[in-house]
Parts: C-alpha cells; sequence; structure tokens
C-alpha cells in the first residue's frame, strides 16, 4: 500500500487517477481464479453432510465471511490506535481504518446474513439469542455507526480523531456485550446451539473451508487496498478542490 | 480538576433548574413512554412482568434525550469552544457534565419506579429497595460516563440528534441487562429471589468503572480541535 494515486493539474497527457496498481491487478485476477475454485469445490466437489445435507454448503461462505470480519475490525482497531499515538500519526492509518471497517461491514454482513439463512434449515430458526450471534449484530451495529461518525465532515484530522476514539471504544463495548449476553443466557435459555464440539471434519471440507478462509482474505486485501487509495484521492479532492476550482476560473477569466 | 468538575456540574444543573426543560419536557416524556408501553402490552399481568425492562428502556430513551439537551446547551453559543479555549482541564469538564447529567438520571430514575409501582403494580420491599437504589447508583455512572462521551463526540455536529442514539444504545447494552435483571428480583417478578439480584451489580459495576476511566482519558482529544 506504499504507491499512493496523486493528482497532477495542469498536466498536458492529464490522465483520471485510478486506484489499481500492478500488484493490485495481479492480485485481482489471483482473488477471481481463487472464487471460481472455491465455488467449485464448495458447490460441486465436497460431498454433503451427513446431517446437515446441502446446507453444510453455506458454512464455505458463512465462517469465511465472519473470520474476515473479525479481523477486518482488528485492523481499524489497531491502525485507529496507531493514529491516536502520536507518535505514528497518519491519515494513511486513518484511511486504514475506514477502509477495513467498511470491508469489514461487507463481510459481517454476509456471514449473518448466509448464518441466519443456514440457522434457518438446520435449527428451524433464523436467529437464537445465543452470545456469539448477539455479539455479532452489536458489532454490525457498531460500525454502521462508525461510517456514520466518519461521514459527519469536519476536517480529516477531526475526522480520524473522532472515528479513532470511537473505534478503540469498540473494543472496550464488544467484549462487555458479549460477557453480559453470556451471563444473561446462563440463566434464560437452557439449550445451548453449538453443542457438537466433537464432530470430526471430513478432510476435503476441512481443506475447502480453509480454501475459503485464504480466498476470503485476498479479496479483504484486494477491496482495503482499493477503498484505501479511493479514500485518498477523496481526501485529495477536498484538499485541492477549491485551489483548482479557482485556478479555473482565473484560467477563464485570462482567455476571455 | 475537581474545582472545574464542581463549577460545570453546578452551571449545568442551574441551567436545567430555571429552564426547567427536565421536570417539564424528559420527565412527562419518561411517563408517556410508559403509558404507551401499557397501550401497547395490554395490561393482563404481563407489565408486572416485564415492567422492570420497561422502566430501563424509559430511562435509555430519556437519556439520549438528556444528553442531547445537556450538549445543546453547549454548542448554541460556541460555549464548548470557549470551555475549551480556556484551558480548562477536558477531564473536569467531563466529570462535570457527567455528575450533572448522573443527578439528572437519579431524579428520573426514582420517578420511573415510582410509576411502575404505580401503573404496573410492581411491588417493592426493604430489601428490593436497597437493591434497586444501589442498580440506579451503579447505573447512572455507566450511563453519564457513556452518555457524556458520545454526546461530546457528536456535539458541533450537524444532525447529531439522529446519529446518537445509534452510537450510545449498543454500547449500553450491558447496562440495560444487568440493571433490569437487578430490577426483576427488586420487584420480586414472577418469584425471582431478591438475593438473585446482587451477582448482577458486578456486571454494572464493571461497566461503570470501564467507561468512567476511559471516558475520562478520551474527552481531551475528542472534543479538543
Amino acid at each position: 500500500m506504499n504507491t499512493s494515486p496523486t493528482m497532477k493539474s495542469s498536466d498536458p497527457k492529464h490522465r483520471d487517477p485510478v486506484t489499481g496498481t500492478r500488484f493490485t491487478r495481479l492480485l485481482g485476477v489471483v482473488c477471481l481464479v481463487g472464487v471460481a475454485w472455491l465455488v467449485v469445490f464448495g458447490l460441486f466437489v465436497t460431498p454433503a453432510d451427513v446431517n446437515q445435507g446441502d446446507s453444510v454448503r453455506i458454512m464455505y461462505a458463512h465462517v469465511p465471511g465472519a473470520w474476515l470480519a473479525y479481523l477486518a475490525f482488528v485492523v481499524t482497531a489497531f491502525s485507529s490506535a496507531m493514529y491516536l499515538w502520536r507518535r505514528t500519526r497518519s491519515l494513511a492509518w486513518d484511511r486504514l481504518a475506514g477502509a477495513s471497517a467498511e470491508v469489514g461491514v461487507l463481510f459481517m454482513a454476509i456471514s449473518l446474513v448466509t448464518g441466519s439463512l443456514w440457522g434457518r434449515i438446520t435449527w428451524g430458526t433464523f436467529w437464537t439469542w445465543d452470545a456469539r450471534l448477539t455479539t455479532t449484530a452489536f458489532l454490525f451495529i457498531t460500525y454502521v455507526g462508525y461510517l456514520a461518525v466518519r461521514g459527519l465532515g469536519g476536517s480529516h484530522h477531526q475526522r480520524a480523531r473522532r472515528s479513532g476514539v470511537l473505534a478503540l471504544l469498540a473494543v472496550l463495548e464488544i467484549p462487555l456485550v458479549h460477557f453480559s449476553v453470556e451471563l444473561w443466557n446462563s440463566l434464560h435459555q437452557e439449550a445451548s446451539v453449538a453443542g457438537n464440539t466433537d464432530v470430526t471434519m471430513d478432510g476435503l471440507m476441512l481443506f475447502t473451508l480453509f480454501l475459503g478462509v485464504v480466498v476470503f482474505t485476498l479479496v479483504y486485501v484486494w477491496l482495503v487496498m482499493h477503498r484505501q487509495r479511493a479514500l485518498h484521492l477523496r481526501d485529495l479532492v477536498d484538499e485541492t478542490g477549491l485551489d483548482r476550482a479557482l485556478e479555473a476560473r482565473r484560467a477563464e477569466a485570462v482567455s476571455s | 480538576m475537581i474545582r472545574v468538575a464542581r463549577a460545570i456540574a453546578a452551571k449545568d444543573l442551574r441551567v436545567e433548574w430555571r429552564s426547567r426543560v427536565v421536570t417539564n419536557q424528559v420527565l412527562p416524556f419518561a411517563a408517556l413512554v410508559m403509558v404507551l408501553f401499557a397501550f401497547a402490552l395490554d395490561d393482563d399481568g404481563i407489565t408486572e412482568r416485564v415492567a422492570p425492562g420497561l422502566v430501563w428502556l424509559a430511562v435509555l430513551f430519556s437519556l439520549v434525550i438528556l444528553v442531547s439537551r445537556s450538549y445543546a446547551i453547549e454548542t448554541a453559543d460556541g460555549a464548548l469552544d470557549q470551555l475549551r479555549s480556556s484551558g480548562v482541564e477536558p477531564v473536569g469538564i467531563f466529570l462535570g457534565k457527567a455528575s450533572a447529567l448522573a443527578a439528572q438520571l437519579l431524579i428520573l430514575q426514582a420517578v420511573l419506579a415510582g410509576l411502575a409501582v404505580v401503573l404496573y403494580r410492581a411491588s417493592i420491599d426493604l430489601e428490593g429497595l436497597a437493591l434497586f437504589s444501589s442498580t440506579a447508583l451503579l447505573a447512572t455512572v455507566g450511563l453519564s460516563a457513556v452518555g457524556t462521551l458520545y454526546g461530546g463526540l457528536a456535539a458541533g455536529v450537524r444532525g447529531r440528534e439522529t446519529l446518537l442514539p445509534l452510537l450510545v444504545l449498543p454500547v449500553l447494552a450491558p447496562v440495560l441487562i444487568g440493571a433490569t435483571r437487578c430490577t426483576e428480583s427488586a420487584f420480586g417478578v414472577e418469584g425471582v429471589d431478591t438475593s438473585d439480584g446482587w451477582p448482577w451489580l458486578g456486571l454494572l459495576a464493571v461497566f461503570a468503572v470501564l467507561f468512567s476511566v476511559f471516558g475520562a482519558f478520551a474527552y481531551g482529544p475528542l472534543i479538543d480541535e
């Protein structure tokens, strides 16, 4: 992520800035191949589960989605802390935090939707108040709020500081929510849903799950790189937009 | 720092006392919420069962209004900016605003508990009263810390009225769970013993301590601009 896009004004061979580089294009191709591989393995090559039947195939998207969502939010929290720490303060960290949160919300939506579909087939219900599910839903809402705060406006550093503190607050909030829901459940819910701990997984299925995690991780990196650059361009527009508009007006005045 | 906090808390409470916004608007709103709950739930024993949860939901909704109000008086004439530029310690501002909010919340909770007894036929004995008072105290610390912190985050920003609930309410879920369980014990709902409630105070205490400490540290960077 070291090559940052630049906008050169008054360049005779001016081209619109893009967020793609040779590396992200290569990565994009690898992602495409990986997704295709995952689809073939997940939908056709792997066998149906003895108990769950074909619905087990949802897992190949659901588990990597959830895993990536959590990873994305760890990245957001880490880069927010790096921004807030004075010695490493840079808007690049802030943009990485923002890009990662955006992609994280996307993955979390995927994993919540696929999870509740799977739950409907397997448990007969879209939703249960299991601690893990509830925490995930809260994480989702919290980061939707985080993205809303990022969009509030103000100076770039103002945005970065506000959202940085918010991301760290989420690190405080989420374990507390998890803990309290767990306490609440231990009193109010007799049967837990995740009771099958000694399930052994078929080697091919395990491999496909692993493949899913790898592919989703690559897609995550690819998306975050693009988003991060797009955010950088947007910041540049904010900074130079007025200057360029003035410049254009002046040029008009001179030529007429 | 303590002096600053006391001055700010006194200022906030004096503004509230003179403007009567809390007594004339927020308390009636909270009472209205309680009445509307009763309409929605069609009173036949259900309200008695869910009274503790409704009390705390009404507290959370009112908290959002109180926080908005608390920062409306700060941002109206750029008062917060002047406060910041006068070199006052942010920790003092945080503690002051949180204490003023806490005082208002305690009054609100007392009124709502009374309403629960009147409207929802909740009953409470002496030990229950002790449990409810402790719950209210600990929950209030957490609520006012979180409210002040997120209110400061959204202060002076367009659209903060709509954003504040989205930010604050998810964070307060542990308080809602803990305080409701405590209050269920205090009201003796469905044979829940009063002594069952005390362990839940631990959750409220942890929440209160964590967010007060973090809030005191984070408040400065948040409002500093």
